[in-house]
C-alpha cells in the first residue's frame, strides 16, 4: 500500500495511531515490517532458554502483509473505538498484538488471512473497494452485516465467523493492554491485606448476614 | 577412542533422592536436618520462586498476554513443562488415554499446584467396608494425624476447624475471607442443599510462627506463579532450599536419572542418571535411595531397574508396580451472575489458593455412584489475560443493554465497548474433584518399543473410567446446576451430557494421579510396606504419591508430605538400630 493510501485509510475512519504509519514505511518488500510490539518482555529472568529464543524468533518474523495490517487496524477501531473513557483498540497497540499473537498461534493464522480476504471480496463486489479503501458509510454497512451473528444473512456466515475472532482478538488485547486494565478498572495486581468485601458492596447486594 | 564413558563418583552419600517436590523435598528436609548428607537428583533446572516466578507482572508483560501457548497454565504461570515434553514420549495403549504432566524444575509440581492442602480421613485410609470395592491402606487416619499436624505448623496452613466426620481439621491460619461472587454461591448452594465452608489451603495468611525466611501473604492471588515472597508452600522454597542451608543436603539439577543400582544381595547401591546439560552418563552411591520422582517417574524407575535379583522390575516381585493407578475425576461448569453486572471495582485478588469449597456432602447408599467429590469454585475480577473478552457474542445478547432494551448478540463500537466494562467480575465457574476407584486392569507398563532421547524406555498409560466415575461425573453436572439457579447465575457453558461422559475429563487431567507403587501388609499384593519401604529391598523407600493404596477426593499434596516426613523419620530410627 502506497503511504497516501494508508493515510487515507486513517482519513476515513479517524484512526489515532502511530503503528500504522510506521509498519507503511517501506514500500519495497511484500509483507509489512513487524510492528513494533507494545509489550515489555525484556525481563528474562526465570525464563527458559527456548522462551526466549522463540520470543525473538517470533518478533522478528512478520506474518501481515501491510495491506492486511491496514485492515486489521480500521477493523480494530471499529470493534473498541475511543470513547469518553479511553482510547481505541489501536491506541491500545492492538494490531500489534495481533501481527505477534497469529505468530505465536498459528490456528488463527488461516482464518484471519482467509477471513481478510473474503472482506475484501465482498467490499469489491458490494463498492468496488477494498474494505480499507471503502467509505466509512460503506465499512459500518458491511461491519454491521457480519457483526451481530443471529440476525446475519446466511451468506454471511464466513464473515460472521472470522468478525467473531477479530472481535476476541481485539477485545483480548485491548483490554491486556496498559489502557484496558485501566479502562476495566482491574484494581489488583500489587501488595494488599484482603479483609473481605467492602462494607457499601454487601449491603448494596443485601450479604452483610451470609456467613461461609 | 571411545568418547563414551560412565562417569562414577566415590562418596557414599547417606541417602540419594530422586525428585525435589513435595514428597523428595520432604525428605531431604528431614534428613539434612538430622544430620545426614543427602545427594538430591532433579531432572529439570534450578528454580527459586524468589527469583525465578513470574509475580506481580501485568499481562502486557508477556507478548502473548499469558497466553498458554508456551507454558500449559499461562505465560507466566511457574510451571516449567508440560503435558508433553520434547524428546520424552510416554505412550498409551490402544483405545485408552492418559495425560501425564510433568514439571521438569526444583520443587516441581509444588511451585504451580493450586495450595489446596486437604487431609484424607479416616474412611479414605480404610475405604473397603464403604462398599468392598477398594483396598484399605495398612495405616489409619490416627497413625497419620501426627504427621499433618507437624505439617501444619511446619508449612503453614489456613483454614476453619468444621468437626465434619471424614474432612479432619488441622492446625490453622485465618482463612481468606469470601469473594461477592462466593457469597452468591454460599447462598445458592445452601438452597441447593450443599455445604460451603472455607478454603483449606498452604498459603500464610499470617506470619508463619517461628519463621524468619518466609513472607506473609500479600494477597496478589497469583499462587500459580510461585511466590517471591515463600508466602505459599512450594517444595523448592520452604524445604529444598531451607536444607540445602543446612550444609547436608546437595542438589544436583538437570539430572535424569536412568535406574536404581542394586548389588548382589538386591540392596540399592545408588542411582546411574544422565546429564541433560552435558549428556555425559554418571554413577553416584548412597546407603539408601528414596524415590520422590512422581507417581509415573518412580513407578518407570523401579521398572527399568531390572537385575537378576529383581527381574520384573526392582520392588516388583508381586507384579503390582505401575498397577493401580488412579487420577481424580474431574468436571466443571460456568456461568455468570446478572445481579453483578456494572459492580462496583475493588481489589479482590485475595488468595491464589480456594476461598471457599464444598466438602463431599452426601450418602453414598443413596446414590448411583459410588464415592464421592468435592468442589471447588472460582470467579471474581481477576487480572485479564489472554482470552479476556473472548466469546462476547454468546453473553451479552443474553442481557438488556443499560436502556433496558433487548440487546442483539455481538456488534461493535462504543456499545460493545461497555459491554466488556458490564460484565466484568461476573463470572463464576464450579470444578469438582472425585474419588476415583484404583483398579488393577488401570495401569502403566514399559513401553518395550520406544525409548526417550536419553534411551530410557518410557512409559505406557493404559486407563480407562468405568461408570463409577462417569456417574459421578454426572451427579457433578446435576449439582453445578442447582447451586447455578440457586444462586440467580446463568448457565454459559455448554451442558455435558453422555456424548461427553458428563465433561468427565480424560484421565490424568486433574494431575493428581498416584497409586503406582503402593503399600500394604502383604508383599503378595504390594510393593511396599506401612513406611513406603520396599517389600524387596529394605533400603528402598518411594515418598511421592506412588504409595498410595487409594485416593480420597482430597488433593494428593497434604497427604505425601504427611507420609514423606513419616517415612524420613522413620528411616533416622532404622538407622539409629542400624537397620538401613
Amino acid at each position: 500500500m502506497k503511504r497516501r493510501e494508508s493515510l487515507k485509510a486513517i482519513g476515513l475512519t479517524a484512526l489515532s495511531t502511530g503503528l500504522l504509519l510506521d509498519s507503511c514505511k517501506s514500500d519495497t518488500s511484500q509483507t509489512a515490517k513487524a510492528p513494533t510490539t507494545p509489550a515489555t518482555d525484556t525481563d528474562n529472568s526465570g525464563r527458559q532458554q527456548f522462551e526466549i529464543e522463540r520470543n525473538k524468533e517470533l518478533h522478528a518474523d512478520t506474518f501481515f502483509t501491510k495491506h492486511e495490517m491496514a485492515t486489521i487496524t480500521v477493523l480494530g477501531d471499529i470493534i473498541i473505538p475511543k470513547d469518553e473513557k479511553s482510547g481505541s483498540a489501536s491506541d491500545a497497540g492492538v494490531p500489534a498484538f495481533i501481527e505477534f499473537i497469529v505468530k505465536d498461534i498459528p490456528s488463527h493464522q488461516v482464518p484471519m488471512r482467509g477471513g481478510l480476504r473474503w472482506l475484501d471480496v465482498q467490499c469489491s463486489n458490494r463498492y468496488n473497494h477494498p474494505f480499507v479503501e471503502c467509505s466509512q458509510q460503506q465499512q459500518m454497512e458491511m461491519v454491521t452485516a457480519i457483526a451481530y451473528p443471529l440476525k446475519a444473512k446466511p451468506e454471511m456466515k464466513p464473515g460472521v465467523t472470522f468478525f467473531n475472532r477479530m472481535r476476541d482478538l481485539t477485545a483480548t488485547g485491548f483490554f491486556t493492554s496498559k489502557i484496558g486494565i485501566a479502562d476495566i478498572g482491574y484494581a489488583g495486581n500489587s501488595p494488599n491485606r484482603w479483609t473481605g468485601v467492602p462494607e457499601d458492596v454487601l449491603k448494596q447486594y443485601g450479604m452483610e448476614n451470609v456467613k461461609v | 577412542m571411545s568418547t563414551f564413558e560412565i562417569k562414577k563418583s566415590g562418596t557414599v552419600y547417606d541417602a540419594i533422592i530422586v525428585g525435589s517436590g513435595a514428597g523428595g523435598g520432604m525428605a531431604g528436609y528431614v534428613l539434612a536436618h538430622a544430620g545426614l548428607k543427602v545427594l538430591m537428583l532433579e531432572a529439570g533446572a534450578y528454580f527459586d520462586p524468589a527469583k525465578d516466578a513470574q509475580q506481580l507482572k501485568f499481562p502486557y508483560e508477556s507478548p502473548r498476554r499469558g497466553a498458554s501457548t508456551v507454558r500449559p497454565f499461562g505465560d507466566f504461570d511457574a510451571a516449567y513443562g508440560g503435558w508433553e515434553l520434547d524428546g520424552e514420549p510416554y505412550t498409551t495403549e490402544n483405545g485408552t488415554q492418559f495425560d501425564w504432566f510433568r514439571a521438569r524444575m526444583l520443587g516441581g509440581r509444588t511451585n504451580h499446584w493450586g495450595r489446596i492442602s486437604l487431609r484424607m480421613g479416616p474412611n479414605d485410609f480404610k475405604s473397603h467396608h464403604i462398599d468392598g470395592l477398594t483396598d484399605d491402606w495398612p495405616i489409619t487416619y490416627d497413625e497419620v494425624k501426627p504427621f499433618y499436624d507437624k505439617l501444619d505448623r511446619l508449612i503453614g496452613i489456613y483454614g476453619t476447624v468444621e468437626n465434619l466426620e471424614n474432612e479432619p481439621d488441622g492446625i490453622y491460619l485465618p482463612p481468606p475471607k469470601p469473594r461477592l461472587n462466593e457469597l452468591f454461591i454460599k447462598k445458592g448452594a445452601e438452597k441447593a442443599g450443599v455445604t460451603v465452608i472455607p478454603g483449606r489451603g498452604s498459603v500464610l495468611t499470617e506470619a508463619l510462627p517461628g519463621n524468619k525466611d518466609r513472607g506473609a501473604c500479600f494477597f496478589c492471588g497469583q499462587c500459580g506463579r510461585s511466590c517471591k515472597v515463600y508466602g505459599d508452600f512450594s517444595a523448592s522454597s520452604c524445604l529444598v532450599i531451607p536444607a540445602v542451608k543446612t550444609g547436608n543436603l546437595k542438589v544436583l539439577t538437570n539430572a535424569m536419572v536412568r535406574e536404581v543400582l542394586t548389588d548382589a544381595d538386591g540392596l540399592a547401591t545408588g542411582v546411574s542418571y544422565v546429564d541433560r546439560e552435558d549428556l555425559q552418563e554418571y554413577q553416584v552411591r548412597g546407603k539408601m535411595v528414596i524415590l520422590g520422582a512422581s507417581a509415573g517417574e518412580s513407578a518407570r524407575l523401579l521398572l527399568n531397574s531390572v537385575s537378576t535379583r529383581h527381574p520384573n522390575g526392582l520392588a516388583n516381585s508381586s507384579g503390582v508396580v505401575g498397577k493401580y493407578i488412579h487420577d481424580s475425576t474431574g468436571a466443571s461448569l460456568g456461568g455468570f451472575l446478572p445481579q453483578l453486572m456494572d459492580r462496583k471495582r475493588y481489589n479482590e485478588d485475595g488468595v491464589g489458593s480456594v476461598h471457599i469449597y464444598t466438602p463431599w456432602w452426601l450418602d453414598n447408599k443413596k446414590l448411583n455412584f459410588p464415592r464421592g467429590y468435592h468442589i471447588e469454585y472460582g470467579g471474581g475480577m481477576h487480572m485479564p489475560s489472554y482470552g479476556f473478552g473472548m466469546g462476547m457474542h454468546k453473553l451479552n445478547g443474553l442481557m438488556p443493554d443499560r436502556d433496558g432494551n433487548k440487546r442483539e448478540a455481538g456488534g461493535f463500537g462504543a456499545s460493545l465497548k461497555d459491554d466488556y466494562r458490564r460484565f466484568y467480575g461476573t463470572q463464576v465457574g464450579m470444578a469438582g474433584r472425585g474419588t476415583a476407584i484404583a483398579r488393577a486392569d488401570n495401569y502403566c507398563e514399559i513401553d518395550k518399543e520406544v525409548v526417550d532421547k536419553y534411551g530410557i524406555p518410557v512409559l505406557k498409560f493404559n486407563y480407562k473410567w468405568t461408570d463409577a466415575e462417569v456417574q459421578q461425573a454426572k451427579h457433578m453436572q446435576e449439582t453445578f446446576q442447582e447451586i447455578m439457579h440457586g444462586m440467580g447465575a446463568i448457565i454459559t457453558s455448554k451442558i455435558p451430557g453422555p456424548e461427553t461422559n458428563y465433561g468427565l475429563e480424560a484421565p490424568g487431567r486433574i494431575i493428581h494421579e498416584v497409586g503406582t507403587v503402593r503399600m500394604g501388609d502383604d508383599p503378595k499384593k504390594s510393593a511396599l510396606n506401612k513406611w513406603s519401604q520396599a517389600h524387596d529391598c529394605r533400603n528402598l523407600f518411594v515418598v511421592d504419591a506412588a504409595p498410595f493404596v487409594q485416593q480420597g477426593d482430597k488433593n494428593a499434596t497434604w497427604t505425601i508430605l504427611a507420609l514423606s516426613m513419616r517415612t524420613s523419620e522413620y528411616i533416622l530410627e532404622q538407622r539409629k538400630k542400624l537397620n538401613v
